[in-house]
């Protein structure tokens, strides 16, 4: 018991400790010009607004790939799909994804949306690249979402004579949609604090221009920290601008984690 | 002309099924992908190099090296020393979140927890280069920390959420009557943890113990940022070690397609790839296999 105590104690002063270290240096970099400002004098000053608006940018065509199609795999797993070899064979392949280093999906995005596609390295091929790595995790929760729709409601729409796809719109969707709203939240936070699939996609080490188009190139959070803190060529000289990156990469990503999870709570509590 | 309903149903019927085979062609794409371009490599390089090639020195004049055995022991050095890390920390603070930790507290850990699972690669990463390096270099007196011992604290840190969070819900799913059953003849808690609750929980905590593998294994920026790179075989824990995330991180971006270095990094891709399928398989077997004997 004492032994079980430590243990946690010690996972708990780890990731603590983590934290605060972020938070307390990050915060002496903090200013509106830091936020609104692109860098400047070799990335030794100013700020990260491309870095940020890269990141946005590439996490909204994340979901705009990675949310209808993982939210349409879910329905058809769930709703539709019989327990077939067929249907375990796409659960295998889902569960499996999963698991996927995240670097390959990089060498997969470079050979095939790159090269194969042509799209060129632009925000269009990293988006699409971080779309399959973010899609098993959306089917997943999904399905769960789904799942815990009673299927007594399911039939009292099919009973008042709605089609198939009638019940699933107008009764099970609505039901599981915070559901699914905080799995898509979720893997969408994961997609944009990812580096190496971006690496050889789309992400660029510097850009004098915001991205005006889904084929330009792309300044963003994570590969900015990457090079503020490895790549830089005076990284002693800019390291509170990398606590400050840090400190904005870690506030998104977990912005979009505590929504999750607080809309979460809110919907466990309606329920009962 | 009107759409029937039962049109739009039939519709809806073949989009999402199409949609469902997707995640099926994605996989094989995939593993088609770096089968294709990862033989490439062997055009011009033999197998028997590749596998069993001590040194990984790709720019070397004339006569570059391919050898990937250094690679994968690099990856296995940092994967395994963040198990050693990671299952007795994971495994014990699950025990407590299940069993033994009151509400109030559960209620402050578990958010803790679920809060790091999302913290990114790179600022683990930033992390190890800004506070465990420094510290593993004062420790052990070394000239710096950034060395094989840092990718494994800073992979077991990135491990723990999700061996906790699985291996949690595993020690729950026991039923509580094998406890109640232990308590009744007399055993102490403790007792009762260890002979009774763990070895039950055994599936879930060995499918966790995979899972959180899988991810030391596959992760990139962490232990690109913060093991040094050197890509000389390394002799133990405080070596800087480039494992084989890493090589295709530094080296994709600065090779020329088509060439032989470009096709060497998919097949090494491949070879990633194939481990970590072989590990989640194998966690589906353990997971199955003890799942029918309770």
């Amino acid at each position: 018991m004492r032994l079980l105590m430590l243990c946690t104690l010690i996972v708990l002063v780890l990731f603590g400790f983590i934290f605060w270290d972020i938070f307390t240096k990050g915060a002496g970099a903090l200013s509106w010009e830091f936020l609104l400002t692109s860098p400047r004098k070799g990335m030794t000053a100013g700020g990260i607004l491309p870095a940020v608006v890269g990141t946005v940018y590439v996490t909204l065509i994340t979901a705009v790939f990675a949310v209808p199609f993982g939210v349409a795999t879910a329905i058809y797993l769930n709703e539709y799909a019989h327990d077939t070899s067929g249907t375990r064979l796409i659960r295998a392949a889902i569960r499996n994804l999963a698991g996927v280093p995240s670097i390959v999906y990089g060498l997969f995005g470079v050979a095939i949306f790159v090269q194969g596609f042509g799209l060129g390295a632009s925000l269009l091929a990293s988006g699409l690249t971080l779309g399959l790595l973010t899609l098993p995790y959306i089917v997943a929760t999904g399905e769960e979402a789904l799942r815990n729709v009673p299927g007594s409601h399911r039939e009292g729409a099919l009973a008042l004579g709605a089609t198939h796809w009638q019940s699933i719109h107008s009764v099970v969707l609505p039901e599981a949609m915070p559901g699914i709203v905080v799995g898509a939240l979720l893997g969408l936070s994961r997609a944009a604090g990812e580096t190496a699939p971006i690496l050889f996609t789309g992400v660029a080490f510097y850009l004098r221009y915001l991205p005006t188009s889904v084929w330009d190139e792309f300044m963003a959070l994570p590969y900015h920290l990457f090079i503020m803190s490895t790549q830089h060529h005076a990284i002693q000289e800019v390291r509170p601008l990398a606590y400050g990156t840090a400190l904005i990469l870690l506030g998104f990503v977990l912005l979009l984690n505590l929504s999750a999870f607080f809309l979460r709570a809110r919907y466990r509590k309606n329920f009962r | 002309m009107k759409i029937t309903a039962q049109q739009t149903d039939r519709l809806a019927a073949i989009v999402f099924k199409t949609a469902g085979w997707l995640s099926v062609v994605v996989l094989l794409s995939i593993f088609s992908m770096l089968l294709f371009n990862g033989a490439k490599a062997f055009r011009t390089i033999s197998p028997v190099d590749f596998f069993f090639g001590l040194n990984w020195n790709p720019a070397a004049y004339g006569q570059p090296k391919f050898g990937i055995l250094s690679l994968i022991f690099s990856t296995l050095l940092v994967t395994l020393g963040a198990m050693l890390i990671a299952v007795p920390l994971g495994i014990g603070t699950a025990a407590y979140m299940a069993v033994f930790a009151p509400r109030r507290v559960y209620r402050l850990i578990k958010p803790v927890i679920e809060l790091f699972a999302g913290v990114p690669s790179v600022a683990v990463g930033f992390a190890g280069i800004t506070v465990v390096a420094p510290a593993i270099a004062w420790v052990f007196g070394l000239n710096n920390g950034l060395n094989a011992l840092n990718g494994a604290f800073l992979l077991a840190l990135m491990s723990l959420p999700t061996i906790i969070i699985v291996a949690e819900e595993a020690i729950r799913a026991v039923p509580p009557t094998f406890q109640e059953a232990s308590y009744a003849l007399g055993a102490t808690p403790q007792k009762t943890l260890w002979h009774v609750t763990l070895p039950a929980a055994m599936s879930g905590i060995l499918a966790a113990v995979m899972l959180g593998m899988g991810r030391a294994l596959g992760e990139t920026m962490t232990v690109l940022m913060a093991t040094g790179n050197a890509s000389a075989f390394p002799g133990g824990f405080f070596d800087s070690v480039r494992t084989m995330t890493a090589t295709i991180a530094i080296e994709l971006g600065e090779t020329a397609q088509g060439t032989a270095h470009y096709y060497v990094l998919f097949a090494v891709g491949a070879v990633l790839f194939g481990i970590s399928l072989t590990i989640n398989i194998i966690s589906e077997k353990i997971a199955r296999r003890f799942r029918y004997k309770i």
